[in-house]
């Protein structure tokens, strides 16, 4: 049997994350918690484009159906109800795949909702390689497309503890934000002294020899990586860039000067994301340093399981090994 | 204040055909000193605007973000000349201010945006503006408010598949507080509408609205068109207006290509004397 035939991982929850073997978890932190905030907050409603149950909104509807909006499989349209809801005093969280609002929408939240500072909160599912359905299903480029948008706020969280917060602390951002949100069973991988600030980036682990960048859940697999290396004599630092839009070029820039080289890791491609925004601070600060990469290529990606996928695209944790023990 | 504007029992067309011709006025003082302007489309909709603001919506010029406003959204924002146009009648623009329409720096742009005392959206890029109409009439309904959505669209924005996806939330989400106001005067940038899209009336129909086509230049029918709309059946309203471009102004409703009027200075002139002769 070729490689490509071999059955590796098993098929999961649509956008599920694979590393949750061994770890607690919480099932659909983002349903939940919308559905607790809205007993505070009347001014919010709920909205997805057929996606209700893979993006975890239920929770949501079942708690304030009053308040819940499935308009259909059109994602124009979802932006567009959601900006004149907010426009007419709601705070509007609306949910759908991010291939579909970015692809599909991106006119859409640029003007009617970033450029009037609309009150409209999306909660994209399945952002990056976090499913095996193909490039159709994949948003592997939507942080570099959002990024071009002015006056849009992007957060991708890294597990359950700070989603629960970004869908908190997004009710009182002003105007839009975009959410690379995580559903089905997330993991909780930060401590309970974790405080998700907007435009703030974290350490999530100390160290000496080697600085990781990182975003997302893929901030997680760097300290999971780095804890195993630290077995093997390396003991490499992580920093939790949750906020991508605005860039905490400062706490990035401290950051980078500490260690002699440098990791950058996100769930994205290596071109236009956290790498992209990484490199063009160092730079224009005068920062030169060995640097690698941690991302997916300029490519769409083929279908197959998350192992398979994650092995054959080079993000999970053995590459990860290698970056921070070999330098490669 | 919540009887602001309210519509009278028996509307006064004398006056509102006399609105009409005020905002007919101001447009061409507005395209003259640009020299330039979208005034043709902005000639066709003056009888509407006069109709909504002076008979039909309830607002307060003192008080844009009154909550419990009827909202106007203008989808076509390159329609801008029209807006500023009634926006200062009414009174949310100081009339000193509309001779720097389209000019650097200015507040009045030459597509409207948001920023602007008494626009609801940013108009502009087409077919945004039926859905943002269909969230907001959602959201009234939510708060069990009487205001009520009225969005303009084009026949050119029909084309647009966005307004579609929009035509059929406003009938699923049962928004009989929205009214579209759809202006068919047969142009687009480069030239009459390209694509088939009558029978406009027939289609908003099928697509669960409550329909009736209009000469958008009778102000008696916009009127009575109007009244039906206020009708509170479950089904949003849509009223298909034909307008011709440059109504008012006969060297404009001749006119081929009416989608962008620039002409010699001295040819203003003649343009509002040809306004005056025709409404003497």
């Amino acid at each position: 049997m070729s490689e490509a035939l071999q059955a590796v991982g098993r098929t999961r929850g649509m956008g599920e994350l694979i590393d949750v073997e061994g770890k607690v978890t919480e099932i659909a932190p983002f349903g939940r918690t919308l559905a607790e905030l809205a007993h505070e907050r009347p001014e919010i409603v709920g909205l997805t484009a057929d996606m209700g149950r893979y993006s975890d909104i239920l929770p949501f509807r079942d708690a304030h159906p009053n308040r819940f909006f499935n308009v259909g499989m059109a994602e124009q349209n979802l932006i567009m109800i959601a900006a004149g809801m907010s426009k007419a005093g709601k705070i509007a969280y609306c949910t759908t795949y991010s291939v579909f609002i970015t692809r599909r929408a991106y006119d859409f939240v640029s003007i009617a909702c970033a450029h009037s500072m609309a009150n409209v909160k999306i909660f994209a599912g399945m952002p990056g390689l976090v499913n095996g359905y193909g490039a159709t299903h994949q948003a592997t480029e939507d942080i570099n497309m959002m990024r071009g948008i002015a006056d849009l706020t992007i957060i991708d969280p890294c597990d359950a503890t700070e989603l629960k917060q970004v869908v908190r602390a997004v009710a009182d951002i002003p105007g839009t934000v975009y959410v690379r949100s995580l559903r089905g069973k997330v993991p909780v991988e930060l401590g309970s002294d974790y405080q998700f600030e907007v435009g703030k980036a974290k350490v999530i682990r100390e160290g000496r020899d080697v600085g990781v960048i990182s975003t997302g859940y893929m901030s997680a697999r760097a300290r999971d990586a780095a804890d195993a290396a630290a077995g093997q004599g390396v003991d490499a630092a992580v920093l939790h860039v949750s906020t991508i839009k605005p860039f905490d070029k400062e706490t990035v820039l401290s950051f980078a000067q500490r260690f002699d080289r440098l990791i950058v890791a996100e769930n994205h491609k290596t071109t236009g994301g956290l790498a992209t925004l990484v490199v063009e601070a160092l730079y224009e600060a005068g920062i030169m340093k060995p640097l690698i990469k941690i991302g997916l290529a300029d490519s769409f990606f083929e279908c197959g399981s998350q192992e398979y996928l994650e092995a054959k695209y080079q993000v999970d944790l053995p590459h990860f090994m290698r970056a921070i023990v070999e330098g490669r | 204040m919540s009887t602001l504007n309210h519509p009278p029992e028996n509307p006064d067309i004398r006056a509102l055909k006399g609105r009409a011709l005020s905002l007919r006025r101001k447009m061409l003082n507005m395209a003259s000193g640009k020299g330039e302007g979208y005034i043709a489309q902005g000639l066709g909709m003056a009888d509407c605007l006069a109709a909504l603001y002076f008979h039909e919506l309830r607002y307060d010029p003192a008080d844009p973000r009154w909550q419990d406003r009827d909202r106007f959204l203008l989808s076509t924002g390159h329609y801008s000349i029209a807006m500023y146009a009634v926006l200062a009648e009414a009174g949310y623009l100081d009339e000193t201010e509309l001779p720097t329409y389209g000019l650097n720096g200015s507040r009045l742009p030459m597509s409207t945006f948001d920023d602007i005392p008494g626009v609801e959206i940013v108009g502009g890029s087409l077919g945004h503006g039926l859905g943002q109409a269909v969230g907001m009439a959602m959201a009234l309904k939510v708060d069990g408010s009487p205001a009520r959505v009225f969005c303009e669209f084009s026949d050119g924005e029909l084309q647009e598949g966005s307004t579609w996806e929009a035509a059929m939330g406003a009938a699923t989400f049962k928004c009989d507080n929205l009214v579209g106001l759809i202006d068919c005067n047969g142009i687009q940038a480069d030239g009459p509408v390209t694509v088939k899209i009558d029978p406009v009336a027939d289609k908003f129909t099928a697509f669960g609205w409550d329909t009736v086509e209009v000469n958008g230049n009778d102000m008696e029918a916009l009127v009575s068109a109007l009244a039906n709309a206020r009708k509170q059946d479950g089904r949003p309203k849509a009223i298909v207006m034909r307008t011709t471009p440059g109504f008012g102004v006969p060297t404009l409703m001749a006119r081929e290509r009416a989608h962008f009027v620039r002409v010699d200075n001295s040819e203003w002139d003649s343009l509002k004397a040809e306004l005056e002769k025709e409404n003497v």
